[in-house]
């Protein structure tokens, strides 16, 4: 017995408009000062005004959100008394106004405590609606939250099943205006969330067929999107595909890329996006080495290679390369502007924090700690992995 | 030889695969909280049985058959009827995911407990490897 959770999507052009029939009276949006100033607020607020809803902004939120952050938003919305929480933004708001409406309704909880084995009773007091504005995280759609713990520069993977939103808005316009860099590093946090919710051990019947659409979609329009931002139909795929992807992981679950990444992220400041890419490839070999045939069964289904094993899996990791140079991210720890110093003395906390990260459950192949250790290093020089 | 689960001789073998574990004790080196499993009558086992597992530092400091749940101090408590117990340690069931399901019931510091999931992964697969004789069989 396994579970599927989505909100109600709302998609395409003018998707905002669907706000025009919720029963919103007070709204509580969560967003951070870059969105605010971009002037993304304003077709919510307007749609708002029209509805009579009040409405207050917090925009305290700051990428990779923390735990003093979500507690702020927390006694925002206690004061404001909202009926709906909107989330607006990126993945980083998205998750703190997952956390922020949680704890509104549970205010016996802390952050750390949201997890997904106990009756949350959620939508007492109010519920969410998501509007993402990058294409990428899937946040929108998923019930993950991740919030970073400030004294141990280390995320915290949180969330249950009820956090997740009953409506998400996903309106290609609220993602138009993104730059090229931001346009490949969340496009490639998609790509990682289809592909890693397509090995990984809790993959299902219902989010095969979505990870292989949205890898499938990325891997074509992604390269088109960062170099032309104007080119509205990338635009609209990769903003599709990136909430299926959601859909796809998230109801699955990620993976070794996934805890690598969110260890780099954390120690390096690296985007998470760009970090969770650039270790795909090699955590793809690494499970290809073993045990898993499922990313050969994937390069298979996406026409990249009819070779089983670990010659179908070496065909989706170079697919994965080719992207992530071609639209001019790192391929290497090196090359994302880590000094060999540097890694070497943060080598030990990455193995740490990656092989203690919830995503590492849910391995096709699990690493000891020398693997993983091998496996950053691996990652560091840009070589392929050979054990 | 076969270990009839739930049984004390069941328990110490578990015991015994984490201390000859590495993966285990290198994931689990800061790890402190000692664990009770209930495992609840069913249609396959009509008793309820208390199996302690003692953790620390990376090494099981013993394990044992109990008469009742509180005999021992214990930080963690994993309650689910037999057939859901057989199902994980036959591996048919992730625990994670039947905790998920509410098929398995934790009691403890989940805060804690959330930070050593490779911990908790090689615990399940150490209970695959203790060969199992079921009630019945």
């Amino acid at each position: 017995m396994w579970t599927f959770v989505s909100p109600k999507i709302v998609f395409g052009e003018d998707a905002l408009d669907e706000l025009l029939s919720v029963p919103i009276r007070r709204a509580l949006i969560v967003t951070d000062r870059t969105i605010r100033e971009l002037g993304l607020i304003e077709p919510i607020a307007d749609r708002l005004g029209k509805i009579g809803a009040t409405w207050e902004v917090f925009d305290g939120v700051r990428p990779d959100p923390d735990v003093p952050t979500v507690l702020a938003g927390a006694d925002a919305a206690r004061s404001f008394e909202p009926d709906w929480i909107l989330g607006i933004g990126g993945g980083s708001p998205l998750d703190a106004a997952k956390a922020i409406w949680v704890l509104y309704e549970r205010p016996d909880l802390q952050p750390g405590e949201i997890n997904p084995f106990i009756d949350l009773g959620l939508r007492k007091r109010a519920r969410l609606i998501t509007v993402p504005t990058t294409s990428g995280t899937g946040a929108d759609v998923t019930w993950a939250i991740v919030l970073t713990d400030p004294v141990e520069k280390r995320k915290m993977g949180l969330g249950n099943r009820e956090n997740v939103a009953d409506i998400a808005l996903v309106d290609p316009s609220m993602a138009a205006g993104m730059p090229p860099r931001l346009t490949a590093d969340t496009g490639l946090d998609a790509l990682t969330h289809a592909i890693e919710g397509f090995i990984c051990t809790w993959h299902t019947d219902m989010t095969d067929g979505l990870c292989v659409h949205a890898a499938g979609e990325i891997l074509q329009y992604l390269l088109r999107a960062v170099e032309d931002g104007s080119d509205l139909e990338a635009r609209t795929r990769m903003h599709h595909a990136a909430t299926v992807a959601g859909l796809g992981f998230g109801n699955a679950m990620a993976s070794i890329a996934h805890a690598m990444g969110h260890a780099l992220g954390s120690t390096f400041e690296i985007p998470h996006g760009r970090a969770v890419a650039l270790a795909l490839p090699y955590t793809l070999e690494f499970a290809a080495r073993e045990t898993s045939d499922r990313a050969a069964v994937l390069a298979a289904r996406l026409a990249i290679s009819a070779k089983p094993g670990e010659a179908g899996t070496r065909a989706l990791a170079a697919a994965v390369r080719g992207l992530i140079s071609n639209v001019g991210n790192p391929g290497s720890i090196a090359e994302a502007g880590i000094s060999r110093e540097a890694f070497d003395g943060a080598l030990d906390k990455l193995v740490s924090d990656a092989e203690n990260d919830t995503q590492m459950i849910t391995a096709p192949r699990s690493p000891s700690s020398e693997e993983l250790r091998a496996l950053f290093t691996t990652a560091y020089d840009g070589n392929a992995v050979s054990f | 030889m076969s270990f009839r689960f739930p049984s004390n001789e069941w328990i110490v073998e578990l015991s015994r695969l984490l201390n000859e574990s590495p993966s285990y004790e290198s994931s689990a080196k800061d790890w402190e909280g000692d664990f009770v499993f209930v495992v609840e009558p069913d249609d396959g086992f009509a008793e309820t049985a208390y199996l302690y597992l003692g953790l620390r530092h990376g090494k099981s400091t013993g394990g044992a058959l109990l008469a009742a749940p509180d005999e021992r101090p214990t930080e963690y408590r994993i309650s689910a009827p037999f057939g859901v117990w057989r199902k994980v340690i036959e591996g048919e069931l992730d625990p994670i995911q039947g905790m998920m399901m509410r098929k398995l019931k934790l009691d403890g510091n989940l805060m804690k407990i959330m930070r050593y999931p490779k911990a908790a992964k090689e615990i399940v697969s150490c209970c695959a490897d203790v060969p199992t004789m079921w009630p019945g069989n």
